[in-house]
């Protein structure tokens, strides 16, 4: 589907390695998660290990993140989350509307991978919402529940901390929703493979 | 040309996220200023209008000398007034006695007569003590709370079989102060602070322990030094939960087993399962089923544990929303290796 043959440098080490921890925590973090969620009879790892894996994944996760978060402030990268508001509607309609039915006629792909553009309509929105909405809320409520006693006492008559153990659990769940689409979003490369290959070499 | 907002999002969530902790250290000020607000008001409450209870004033003739923790009497003799320490066990705070379950009684109900003349005669040190059967066996007004079965477990625990006679109802509720809490407490940290606080006069009192054994007092800090957050849990579950076998019938449970049994999978508590639906949040869990509901009932309550405080519907409806999430992949993926053929 990608027109343009001249390979593009559009993953500097630093997002490779960055994406590629952040992949393997998150499963973790996962399947530990579940672990802790239902223990009883132990489905994956045992309770004591799956709370020690995920604290310790967790604090990873979160040093992680900081270097995302920072390569965005200050890189290139950045740029490639900014959306543009003006017409974005209709260019999420078209990236949906390519998904649902062109991909089937063999269409080619509306917005074509650019150095100036990595991510078509539907990436943006998703990977906002995922990294800066989902990923900080899922570690600031994880932290909460790491250290109880920091968490608010109570909010009109509710443990503060069931609040943060909600909205940890919520977040977690749309994480791994996340997980499943997005890896098989990736099979839309030049082919199934190509785009896995790229995310390891740099080059797409 | 496409029209971009220029502002990137990772600076959006850093302006966020310092809201975010100012909101927070905002929150946490509050909370802190009103616990010290509550524990100014449980002071104050702490004053009893003695006219509202009808023996008190025929247990004032008692309370006068044992009511504080000094007594005078005039020497027969020299004529003169001896002040007199009272010692600490024997003396009955009226705050106390009079918002205890025993607070209607009179003295001499439970105590002798005899005791009406100063100073005491001898013999009634010897006066042998009633327990919680004497007044409570058998009696239907009484059912509901089981004492009958309260005492069979009682005989079974290890506090009975260890230490045989010497260790009555009183060793660990107080006649004087007895007050029931697990049934009227909708608060279910008081209820906690109130019943490990029994276990604690105790165990985290020599002169107390030195009474029944002559062994070495067990430092709870230590010997719970594998138990991860250990504040977390000594403020949020009580001891009997991991240390008394529950038997679902009795609110709270006396059958207080060997250490050898004491719970320590961590699964037993924090699972769908959870041993603490059978004891610390059965009475909790009924009581606000029946006032909100079941849903709220259940899914929301004063504290949080992980396992116990999974809510079924959400399971569910998440397991849908995965499973169909999957699906659509499939379907996807299908009709995508389809039309490439």
């Amino acid at each position: 589907m990608e027109t343009n043959h001249e390979p593009l440098y559009l993953y500097p080490v630093w997002i490779r390695l960055w994406h590629i921890l952040n992949a393997l925590f998150c499963l973790v973090l996962i399947i530990s998660g579940l672990s802790i969620q239902f223990s009883n009879p132990t489905i994956i790892v045992k309770f004591r290990a799956a709370v020690a894996v995920h604290n310790v994944a967790g604090v990873l996760l979160s040093f992680n993140y900081i270097l995302f978060f920072i390569g965005n402030l200050f890189t290139k990268n950045g740029a490639y989350y900014v959306i543009g508001v003006k017409g974005y509607y209709g260019r999420l309609k078209t990236q949906f509307h390519h998904y649902t039915i062109g991909v089937f006629k063999k269409e080619e792909a509306p917005f074509p991978v650019t150095v100036d553009s990595k991510f078509n309509p539907l990436q943006q929105i998703s990977y906002v919402a995922i990294m800066y909405v989902v990923l900080p809320l899922v570690i600031l409520s994880g932290l909460g529940l790491l250290y109880p006693e920091i968490t608010v006492n109570s909010l009109i008559g509710i443990s503060g901390l069931d609040y943060t153990d909600l909205l940890h659990l919520a977040c977690g769940f749309f994480v791994t929703i996340f997980m499943c689409i997005h890896i098989y979003f990736c099979t839309f490369g030049k082919t199934t493979l190509s785009n896995f290959k790229s995310i390891i070499n740099g080059y797409h | 040309m496409i029209y971009r907002a220029n502002v990137r999002p990772a600076w959006v969530v850093l302006v966020l996220l310092l809201c975010f902790a100012i909101a927070f250290a905002l929150a946490k000020s509050s909370d802190s200023s009103s616990s010290g607000k509550k524990t100014e008001k449980q002071g104050s409450t702490e004053k009893v209008d003695l006219a509202k209870f009808k023996n008190s004033e025929t247990n004032e003739h008692c309370l006068k000398c044992h009511g504080q923790s000094k007594y005078v009497y005039e020497n027969a003799e020299s004529k003169k007034p001896v002040h007199k320490r009272m010692y600490s066990e024997l003396i009955i705070k009226r705050d106390e006695f009079y918002v205890s379950n025993h607070k209607g009684f009179r003295c001499t109900d439970c105590h002798s007569e005899d005791y009406a003349t100063f100073p005491h005669p001898g013999n009634l040190r010897m006066e042998s003590k009633a327990n919680c059967l004497d007044c409570h066996g058998g009696d239907e007004k009484y059912a509901k709370f089981q004492f009958e079965k309260i005492d069979s477990n009682f005989m079974a625990s290890v506090h009975s079989q260890k230490h045989s006679q010497d260790f009555t109802c009183w060793m660990c509720h107080n006649p004087h102060t007895y007050k029931i809490n697990a049934r009227t407490n909708e608060n279910l940290k008081e209820t906690i602070t109130y019943d490990n606080l029994i276990c604690l006069s105790c165990h985290s009192d020599i002169t107390k322990y030195e009474l029944l054994t002559d062994k070495q007092k067990p430092n709870i800090l230590v010997k719970h030094e594998w138990l991860p957050n250990q504040a977390s849990h000594f403020t949020n579950v009580r001891c009997i939960e991991c240390h008394a076998q529950n038997k679902d019938t009795l609110i709270v449970a006396h059958f207080v087993a060997p250490k050898s049994m004491a719970v320590k999978k961590c699964e037993s508590c924090h699972a769908q399962n959870s041993i603490l639906y059978a004891s610390l949040f059965k009475y909790q869990v009924r009581e606000n089923i029946k006032k909100q509901g079941f849903f709220k009932g259940l899914f929301l309550s004063e504290t949080a544990t992980i396992g116990p405080d999974q809510n079924n519907t959400l399971n569910i409806i998440s397991l849908v929303f995965f499973g169909l999430t999957i699906l659509v992949i499939l379907i996807h993926a299908v009709l995508r290796i389809q039309k490439s053929h």
